[in-house]
């Protein structure tokens, strides 16, 4: 193809991908290192606020920002070097739990909480998603043609379903008095606060994260599963192999590019999962880094936003991200090359 | 008038909104100039955009996310929204940036029905227009105090011993109930604790005081009243805390005086008619009830032309008459003239005018940042992991910090 025909070709989706992805990814970056703060200025301030019956008025030294002549907050932006990232990372918190040698101080600041969680969501999942979508796949494909339609249709609801609401219903099973708990609770005869204990929120975060993404991975292996070689397949029933050793002979190494293809997605998304805090109300128990990162940006009653915090947050996120790819991601290049 | 839909999806406040189309009536004057407004979503706004509606080209907007649309929505030039429906926590955006206009000369012009209470003054000028009080009472059980021969709780020691009394006659599942979601309700739930014990939240400086003897205790005791509740109240926000009032699963609670109608809400409610309501119990011997005062108001835009806050200021005096608090008499604790107190008002009301009274929730700056810190940190020491001297000192670690990114400390 030629140069020129290459660029028009190319063109537009470079330009898509420098406006939407490079430059906020850039301002994210800037972002994190600078500090926007309002002027505050100290004055004394008369407020009267209603009781039921009369006012009561106080009068106190009050903190407020300062406006310019059009009524505009005047603020002032300044470098400020990593410090926005030493705040996400716990600052001196972690210096002296690190000192201490005390792990539990450390998982008690926000962000290794979160990491902590975030890791053992995304590669406890992984697996579990892995062999789910696997699973299904072989027993759709071996299911008889007349139902297969219908399975698959089932199968993929899950995966259909809204996140939040496929969140919230589960959360609806077992919070409270939730079906599933009065069942448990009859079956044992005791009483459960599924919501009341932090490794029983963990189970059903991951447990609704397996079940809302296998049919992913279950799409994408039924597919290859129609590509593997009916020749190879033949002979090594010939050769006497069984069902298992078919499958782990012939089907999971013909699989092994999806298999990689879904390890990076699920690591992606795992790594980033925000809607299990929302939907099962988490937040007391479980964090994940992507939810640190809503939090920051969050305004109070106030209207105070930690922007740079939120910046470095999710630079943060996105390294992990990175390290996490880097293994499979070598994977792939190395099979390419040789390819 | 046109029947509204209003759709808000379980236990998640998503935004609602309701809009209304040109209808004329019990409005004394025809509005031909398009008023938008924004507030929260509770009935007592239902009320009030409604009867705001009745004089024409009103468009309301419920939402209870409008704490973080409202600073942007109202900042911008001409600001989206005409009217907004504030409290004395979220006007402090609109203040700070100065994004709401006085009233004085509307109020001169319009204001004849308002009483002074309602005038919500900084410096002497009018920035907000009151139409109700909320604050907390405490609802509890009649039938069941009654049976065990239990007297009315007064201080926080008193509905321990009653919450043990019930815990033992097994009656209900769990004796008591409290907003302690984590978050802003949870950390709310300790301000109300802590104002009680007669603590401070910050110093003149700005530096954080939560770390104090008023912190302890009123953490000790909060974590001394959460033996008595479901285990699980750490997502237990005020409407969950209402629903389990209503199912008859618990039989005391500190809540908000606006659930209180729906206790008798036969739609919704098996205990109709056996609620009580007195004034939030008190922390100390001579102290306040350990709770804040709140107001809910509207305010108009700085950014719209004058002939627009005219008319906005005409149609909120409109849907804040007697006219409209007698048809919604149970929805609030009005400050409206017309208005006659409930039963279940009676416990609010005299938590507002007890001696000492409690004190408003302050509007500052750093109390937004405290807020935040307090419903971030709490939750540590309710999942056992830490100690209140540690929690306290975490939570003014992280004010610190957010003061600092917020250039409130150097």
């Amino acid at each position: 193809m030629k140069f020129r025909t290459f660029a028009m070709f190319v063109g537009p989706s470079v330009v898509m991908m420098l406006m939407f992805i490079a430059f906020p990814l850039v301002t994210v970056l800037l972002n994190s290192f600078q500090v926007t703060q309002p002027v505050f200025q100290v004055v004394e301030t008369e407020t009267c606020t209603p009781g039921f019956i009369t006012q009561t008025c106080t009068t106190e030294i009050k903190t407020i920002p300062v406006l310019d002549g059009d009524g505009k907050t005047v603020t002032t932006t300044r470098w400020v070097g990593f410090s926005s990232y030493a705040n996400v990372l716990g600052g001196e918190r972690l210096t002296r739990a690190l000192s201490d040698f005390d792990l539990g101080a450390v998982l008690q600041i926000d962000f290794w909480k979160a990491l902590r969680f975030t890791l053992t969501f995304t590669l406890v999942t992984l697996p579990l998603v892995l062999g789910l979508g696997l699973a299904i796949a072989v027993v759709v494909n071996n299911a008889a043609t007349a139902v297969k339609g219908p399975v698959i249709f089932v199968s993929l609801l899950p995966f259909i379903i809204t996140p939040v609401i496929g969140a919230l219903s589960i959360r609806w099973l077992f919070y409270g008095d939730g079906i599933v708990t009065v069942w448990l609770e009859a079956l044992f005869d005791t009483n459960l606060s599924v919501a009341a204990n932090g490794w029983a929120i963990e189970f059903l975060m991951m447990f609704y994260r397996v079940w809302h993404v296998a049919p992913f991975a279950f799409v994408i292996f039924y597919a290859g599963l129609q590509t593997v070689n009916q020749d190879t397949l033949e002979s090594a029933i010939i050769d006497g192999a069984s069902r298992w050793e078919r499958l782990r002979y012939v089907v999971i190494p013909h699989l092994m590019p999806l298999i990689v293809f879904i390890t990076l997605i699920h690591l992606m998304d795992a790594y980033r999962a925000f809607e299990e805090v929302i939907g099962f109300s988490s937040e007391s128990y479980r964090i994940t880094l992507q939810y640190l990162t809503y939090d920051y940006l969050t305004p109070d009653d106030a209207g105070n936003r930690q922007i740079s915090s939120a910046s470095a947050s999710a630079m943060l996120t996105m390294i992990g991200v990175v390290v996490l790819l880097a293994a499979p991601l070598r994977r792939t290049w190395r099979d390419h090359r040789g390819a | 008038m046109l029947i509204k839909n209003l759709a808000l999806a379980g236990a998640f406040a998503l935004s609602a909104t309701v809009m209304t189309t040109t209808a004329v009536a019990a409005c004394s004057f025809e509005n031909d100039v398009e008023i938008k407004t924004l507030s929260a979503g509770f009935e007592a706004w239902k009320a009030v955009t409604d009867a705001m509606a009745e004089c024409g080209n009103v468009s309301a907007e419920l939402d209870q996310e409008f704490r973080t649309k409202q600073p942007a929505a109202f900042a911008a030039n001409p600001s989206l929204y005409a009217i907004g429906g504030v409290s004395n926590g979220t006007v402090t955006p609109l203040l700070n940036e100065g994004t709401i206009r006085p009233l004085d000369d509307l109020v001169a012009k319009y204001g004849e029905n308002l009483s002074p209470n309602q005038l919500i003054r900084v410096n002497g000028e009018v920035i907000a227009i009151a139409m109700m009080v909320n604050t907390q009472h405490l609802m509890y059980r009649k039938d069941i105090f009654e049976d065990l021969g239990l007297d009315v709780p007064r201080t926080y020691d008193e509905v321990l011993v009653a919450a043990q009394t019930i815990q033992d006659a097994g009656v209900v599942d769990y004796p008591l109930g409290a907003t302690m979601a984590s978050g802003w309700n949870i950390a709310q739930d300790f301000n109300n604790m802590f104002l009680g014990y007669g603590g401070t939240f910050y110093n003149e400086d700005s530096t954080p005081a939560v770390n104090s003897e008023a912190g302890i205790k009123a953490l000790e005791m909060m974590k001394k009243l959460t033996a008595y509740m479901d285990p699980e109240y750490l997502v237990s926000d005020s409407t969950y805390v209402q629903q389990q009032f209503q199912q008859g699963k618990i039989a005391m609670a500190n809540l908000w005086g606006s659930r209180g109608g729906a206790m008798d809400d036969p739609a919704e409610s098996q205990v109709v008619g056996k609620v009580g309501s007195a004034a939030a119990p008190i922390a100390v011997e001579g102290g306040p009830p350990a709770t804040t005062l709140w107001w809910d108001g509207i305010v108009i835009a700085k950014n719209i032309d004058d002939a627009t806050a005219d008319a906005a200021f005409r149609v909120a005096m409109e849907g804040l008459d007697s006219e409209m608090v007698q048809g919604a008499n149970e929805d609030a604790i009005w400050l409206i003239s017309g208005y006659t107190p409930g039963d279940m008002a009676s416990g609010a009301i005299a938590t507002a005018t007890a001696t000492p009274a409690p004190i408003s929730y302050p509007s500052t700056s750093q109390m937004g940042l405290m807020h935040t810190a307090l419903g971030n940190k709490l939750d540590g020491f309710f999942t056992g992991n830490m100690t209140a001297e540690e929690t306290l000192a975490a939570v003014e670690e992280d004010y610190i910090s957010q003061a600092k990114e917020a250039g409130l400390l150097e």
